[in-house]
């Protein structure tokens, strides 16, 4: 039947078919509601799926996950090749071009697919299934991996067949995947009409059975066969979404000019890509109908999806060719009969269709629909590159760097209503004190800047004529001065627009006097221990002292370098360290109500002068407070007694606490209730129960004085309260919590490697951070640590490179006439070195007035991360299920917006632009995230440090929080490697966070920000074993093994450069914890699977569904 | 009784004026102000949050008054009309930020937009309410005193 339906779909009516499809799908998609991806389809199978069919799919979908792992490109493809075989006729004829590549794929591919085709005819009865029920095998996720390599067996047969399309669909998909288009236009020539079949059978039968069940491992047996037949019907479906998609993405082409150009190039790889762009489209709504009539027969989607996914990953993989994926997307989005169809048209039409697509380029890739529930492998394997704003190419070229200066949409709507139709945050992410390894430093007596706004000179201006320029941000005429003719690199005059203030968007002056309201304040560090007898049970102080003792010469400063000490337990303890004296004196005030000092010109001393007693005082602190019973924490005095020593100077105090404060001022009490620590309801206690401490932040803040806080602990410390502290005094929060010198080694080694860094990174002093835009857009809300002075101004007493900060932006007078908008972020700060510096970046951004815009221009990391910044303010204003619904709205409303406003052709199916593929994903990572999870025991600082640092952390790290990235570590080689300083760094690629993507014969190496998770296999390769670890068997690893061993073995050192290359990619330390599959810790790692279903939270599909059932409303 | 209600509305008017700075002042600081000028700024940027604080508690505690001595004049329809008002204010005050002094407002949350616009409205909606009240309760004094 399939095969007839193809057939004429391939001939001329795939057109037509397609249409039918795309009816089809509207009916399927009111009837499946209920179920999941198979319903969106048509009802029929939907019943059908929802019996057997979810796993099947599964399982679909899984084999191309299997596959992947072979290759990250095959693994893409094994989805593709499924949809491509059906499309391989059409494909072919677009890709065959291209397909040189595209063979090497397509025969893994095209086995799964053909087996699984079979599969579909005969399973079509599985039905629906449930997509839950796969997630709810966990376990399944092992099998999985066995599948795939099983997965190529049963192909074998198929691929003949399949392969065929395969090749072709990969061709589109990823010009880079090495398979080879050719292959798949003469397969589907001989097999064009029998792929498509093939291609439903195929996907079904290795349902039927084994081919499936083993592939999809997950699927796990019983259900694996009938899975694929529902698979199959799924597949169709989400064909024909897919199909839907192109042809609207067509039409929004707005961002064209840049996707075009690079999908062009990419489509000269992916010819095929085109086609379907063009004519494909149109074709799949035809075809659609006419599958329907097969599709009911076949299973449902997951098939299709898991062909879709390959499609997705070789989206993903080929992301620079926008055009390629756009087109290869839909084709393999469309089932493999669907594709026929297109390809039919694309061989067919392939000149007109190429034509077109050049036309066409205008669909930028951004903009290419997917359907989420149909396309599961929608990760890159690579890390996400920020969106590049459209704007012209010199401007562009010159643009801020996203890492320092990042907006959620790269294309900023005219007015507020068009923003608020659209549905989704507008806001810049800064990261403005990072440490850049070329910033170009300008000394001048004159800094030019608007009369008017004050803005400075930056790339954006326009030069009116050589003595006037006119300000971007509010379009003031001003003077250009005549020392600003000179230009001092090229030693020319008369060229105002070669100076390095206009040719660089991230510059640093060196300010004059009038930039100071006092003289620079030397760099001024003071230390304040917490030595009571919970204190010393830890051991952090001879870590401390050790380690402020090997950095002594390393601390950011100059001849003027001030330290001191404050040690405290229920009294307050200062130290005397005025030259002269032999050994420092200890001066003990016991009046914690009318704190005093004691002696306050000998407490901070210069540090070069008094060096000797500083050391002595290190080295003699451990031991001072060997023997101490005193269990009381008088931290509110300690931190009053330390405000008042540095009031005259301004500088950073460092906070080293251990136990809740319970002595004194700023008393708190333990407000956590172990048992609710997992209650599935409103989480209590997230807002501070004192305004102590940020009074006192405050105070500090008005006199240049930071706050740091290491917390230390292994009781409830009421983070909420203290975290105040540096909050609002522009600090910075670390946290161990359970940290003991000899039960957590990995602990004690990652308080080391912090401590170091934050010992001699870069601080600037008595900072002020301004943020200026384009005249009618507004500063909404900070996010970040510091105090808000002014609507647009930032007190930051320090500032340190590993600050992030979020701003939500607002436009408060319509955009009319203007193409670009830009924001100014300026940071004047004194250096450690004395010298005051402000460090300027300027970001430039096109207006757009339309949606299609706008969503093409929507940076998904971005959004996920201003969103993650709302919510924490939500969740300690309202509530924490406040905060969880908002997210979750967040992302309903911006695809809702998408569908109703953007989308021409309405599907059935949740479907998204591809730059927004990821958001539902994100979206669930953050719901559960430590800081806003429910119903897992959490404990409550470890929630509140982690929403400290999502509010705190640049966006790089923070996103890595939300989705941690998983690897493969056992093969990895040397291909594609990178070279880093003569050592050779493998790149593994980035595998979705799901069991089904773990194998017991592998080892994954979860990388979570601030942990990395080691997971070994039950039976993984004893050569990993032995060469990487050090071990003869998996019996022997141990348990707390959190460092790898330095073998001579090119494997070990192939994991080790690994591990190093993306712990020196972040400024903080990234402890390493081994697991085994018996490991205390297995729950944590599996806790980021969280593509997986848990006890209390849905699992992806789920959450798909969800979000298809509030947006269809 | 008009003089201290005239007082109130006084003063919400300068309550309403020191949001109104916050909101605008520095956002165009023609050259008037160097901008580079944080001590300056940062003072008046506090006072101004001070003042607002300082007025808030007065403004409640005259309104309070007045319901009383309306209540004791048995003018129970004038008392309806302030009751609304009486509690939004108790509502207001319960619901305010976590803090050890009295006061309504957070310097570290003020100048967040939408807290920000929300207070200045509330300011506007009071102000019209005092005046169309003294407006009231002139007529009903020389209505009064004429019927006298």
């Amino acid at each position: 039947m399939s095969t007839a339906g193809f057939n004429s779909q391939n001939g001329t009516g795939t057109g037509q078919t397609y249409a039918n499809g795309p009816s089809q799908n509207p009916v399927a998609p009111q009837q499946l509601p209920g179920v999941g991806y198979g319903m969106a389809h048509q009802p029929t199978y939907n019943p059908m799926q929802a019996k057997a069919p979810p796993p099947p799919a599964h399982p679909g979908l899984y084999p191309s996950g299997p596959y992947q792992p072979v290759t990250p490109v095959c693994s893409y493809q094994p989805g593709p090749p499924h949809t491509s075989y059906p499309a391989a006729s059409g494909q072919s004829l677009l890709t065959r071009p291209l397909m040189g590549g595209p063979p090497s794929r397509t025969p893994p591919q095209s086995a799964s697919p053909g087996p699984r085709v079979p599969a579909a005819h005969a399973t079509p009865p599985p039905p629906a299934v449930s997509s839950s029920g796969y997630y709810t095998n966990p376990q399944h996720p092992m099998a999985p991996a066995w599948q795939y390599n099983a997965a190529p067996q049963p192909m074998g047969p198929p691929a003949t067949i399949s392969t065929p399309p395969r090749g072709p669909v990969a061709g589109h998909v990823n010009p880079a995947s090495s398979s080879t288009g050719p292959p798949p236009s003469t397969a589907y020539s001989p097999a064009p009409p029998p792929p498509p079949h093939v291609s439903h059978n195929v996907t079904q039968p290795p349902g039927p059975g084994m081919s499936r069940s083993p592939q999809h491992g997950y699927t796990q047996p019983g259900t694996a066969p009938p899975p694929m037949t529902p698979m199959a019907p799924h597949a169709y479906q989400p064909n024909r979404a897919p199909y839907g998609p192109p042809p609207t993405g067509p039409p929004p082409p707005t961002m064209k000019p840049a996707p075009l150009p690079i999908g062009l190039p990419m489509a000269t790889n992916a010819t095929p890509p085109p086609p379907r762009a063009d004519g494909v489209p149109p074709p799949q709504p035809g075809t659609p109908g006419l599958h329907l009539g097969h599709y009911p027969s076949l299973p449902p989607g997951y098939q299709n999806t898991g062909y879709q996914n390959a499609s997705a990953p070789h989206n993903a993989t080929s992301p620079m060719h926008p055009a390629m994926q756009h087109a290869t997307q839909p084709y393999t989005q469309a089932p493999p009969p669907y594709q026929q169809p297109h390809g039919g048209p694309g061989p067919a039409q392939l000149s007109p269709s190429l034509a077109a697509m050049s036309l066409q380029s205008t669909t930028p890739e951004a903009l290419r629909v997917v359907n989420l529930l149909q396309e599961r492998n929608l990760l890159p394997p690579t890390p996400i590159p920020a969106p590049t704003p459209c704007l012209q190419q010199d401007l562009q070229k010159i643009n801020c760097h996203p890492e320092v200066f990042r907006s959620t949409l790269t294309s900023i709507p005219q007015t507020q209503s068009l923003l608020n139709k659209a549905k989704m945050p507008l806001g810049l992410l800064l990261h403005p004190f990072k440490d850049l390894s070329q910033l170009p430093v300008v000394t001048s007596s004159t800094i030019v800047r608007c009369r008017s706004c004050r803005t400075y000179i930056n790339p954006f201006v326009s030069f009116l004529d050589q003595r006037r320029w006119k300000c971007n941000l509010c379009f003031r005429v001003n003077d250009v001065p005549e020392e600003f003719m000179y230009n001092p690199v090229s030693r020319s005059y008369g060229e105002p627009h070669k100076r390095p203030e206009v040719q660089n968007a991230t510059i640093e002056f060196i300010a004059p006097s009038e930039y100071m309201l006092r003289p620079p304040q030397p760099a001024v560090y003071l230390f304040i221990l917490d030595v009571s007898h919970n204190a010393v049970e830890t051991g952090y102080l001879t870590v401390f002292c050790q380690s402020l003792l090997d950095n002594i010469n390393a601390l950011p400063g100059d001849s003027r370098t001030k330290v001191g000490f404050i040690t405290f337990d229920s009294t307050i303890h200062f130290y005397n360290l005025q030259e002269g004296l032999s050994q420092p004196q200890m001066l003990i005030v016991s009046d914690i109500e009318d704190i005093f000092l004691p002696t306050p010109d000998s407490l901070l001393v210069n540090l070069n002068e008094c060096k000797e007693l500083v050391q002595d005082l290190l080295k003699s602190l451990p031991t001072l407070f060997e023997k101490t019973m005193e269990t009381q924490s008088a931290l509110g005095s300690a931190l009053q007694a330390a405000y008042k020593l540095l009031l005259p100077t301004g500088g950073r105090m460092s906070i080293f606490q251990t136990q809740l404060p319970n002595l004194g001022v700023g008393t708190l009490q333990s407000r956590e209730d172990p048992n609710q620590r997992a209650a599935a309801k409103d989480v209590q206690h997230l807002s501070p129960a004192t305004d102590f401490y940020k009074k006192l932040a405050l105070d500090c803040s008005g006199q240049q004085v930071a706050v740091d806080l290491f917390l230390l602990s292994s009781q409830y410390c009421d983070l909420a309260s203290l975290g105040c502290i540096s909050r609002y005094s522009a600090g910075s929060v670390y946290y161990y919590p359970s940290y003991h010198h000899q039960h957590t080694p990995a602990q004690v080694e990652c308080f080391q490697k912090d401590l170091k860094r934050y010992l001699t990174r870069k601080i600037g002093f008595e900072a002020v951070m301004r943020i200026r835009c384009t005249k009618g857009l507004s500063i909404h809300t900070f996010h970040g640590n510091f105090f808000v002075r002014s609507t647009d101004l930032l007190s930051l007493p320090n500032v340190n490179p590993d600050a992030g900060f979020a701003v939500q932006m607002s436009i408060e007078e319509n955009l009319d006439d203007m193409q670009v908008v830009s924001f100014q972020a300026a940071l004047l700060y004194t250096s450690s070195k004395g010298e005051r510096r402000i460090r300027v970046h300027t970001l430039c951004l096109p207006v757009v007035n339309s949606l299609s815009d706008i969503f093409a221009g929507a940076d998904v990391q971005a959004i996920t991360g201003l969103l993650a910044c709302m919510a924490v303010d939500r969740s300690a204003t309202a509530s924490l299920s406040d905060a969880r619904d908002a997210m979750t709205n967040a992302a309903i409303d911006s695809l809702t917006s998408y569908r109703q406003s953007v989308l021409t052709i309405q599907q059935p199916g949740l479907l998204a632009p591809a730059c927004l593929r990821l958001f539902p994903l994100f979206i669930l990572a953050l719901l559960k995230q430590k800081a806003f999870r429910t119903g897992t025991s959490t404990r409550l600082d470890d929630r509140l440090f982690a929403m400290c640092q999502l509010k705190y952390q640049p966006l790089v790290y923070a996103m890595l929080m939300i989705h941690p990235a998983l690897y493969r570590v056992d093969d990895l080689s040397d291909e594609g490697a990178l070279n880093i300083s003569e050592r050779t760094v493998p790149q593994p690629r980035v595998l979705q966070l799901s069991v089904e993507k773990l194998s017991r014969e592998a080892a994954f190496l979860m990388d979570a920000g601030t942990v990395m998770y080691l997971w070994i296999g039950r039976n993984c390769h004893p050569n990993f074993l032995t060469q990487v670890l050090g071990v003869p068997s998996y019996a022997t690893v141990p348990d707390n093994l959190y460092l790898l061993p330095e073998l001579d073995t090119p494997e070990s050192q192939r994991t080790r450069a690994f591990v190093g290359w993306l712990r020196d990619q972040r400024p903080f330390f990234p402890s390493l914890q081994v697991i085994r599959d018996e490991s205390q810790l297995k729950p944590t790692f599996m806790q980021n699977m969280i593509e997986d279903r848990t006890e209390s939270a849905l699992s992806y599909y789920e959450f798909l569904l969800h979000l298809q059932q509030q947006i269809s409303k | 009784l008009l003089l201290l209600l005239y007082t109130n509305a006084y003063g919400l008017y300068h309550m309403i004026i020191a949001f109104d700075e916050l909101k605008t002042d520095y956002k165009n600081p023609i050259d008037q102000c160097n901008t580079l000028n944080p001590t300056v700024e940062k003072v008046k940027k506090i006072k101004r949050v001070k003042i607002a604080i300082k007025l808030v508690l007065p403004e409640y505690l005259i309104h309070f008054f007045f319901c009383v001595m309306f209540f004791c004049a048995a003018e129970w329809l004038t008392l309806s009309l302030n009751l609304p008002l009486l509690a939004y204010h108790v509502w207001r005050y319960m619901s305010r930020p976590v803090m050890s002094g009295p006061g309504l407002y957070d310097p570290t949350t003020i100048m967040n937009a939408d807290i920000l616009a929300f207070c200045q409205k509330e300011g506007w909606c009071k102000l019209a309410f005092y005046l169309l009240s003294f407006f009231y309760y002139l007529y009903g004094m020389i209505y009064v005193l004429v019927s006298s």
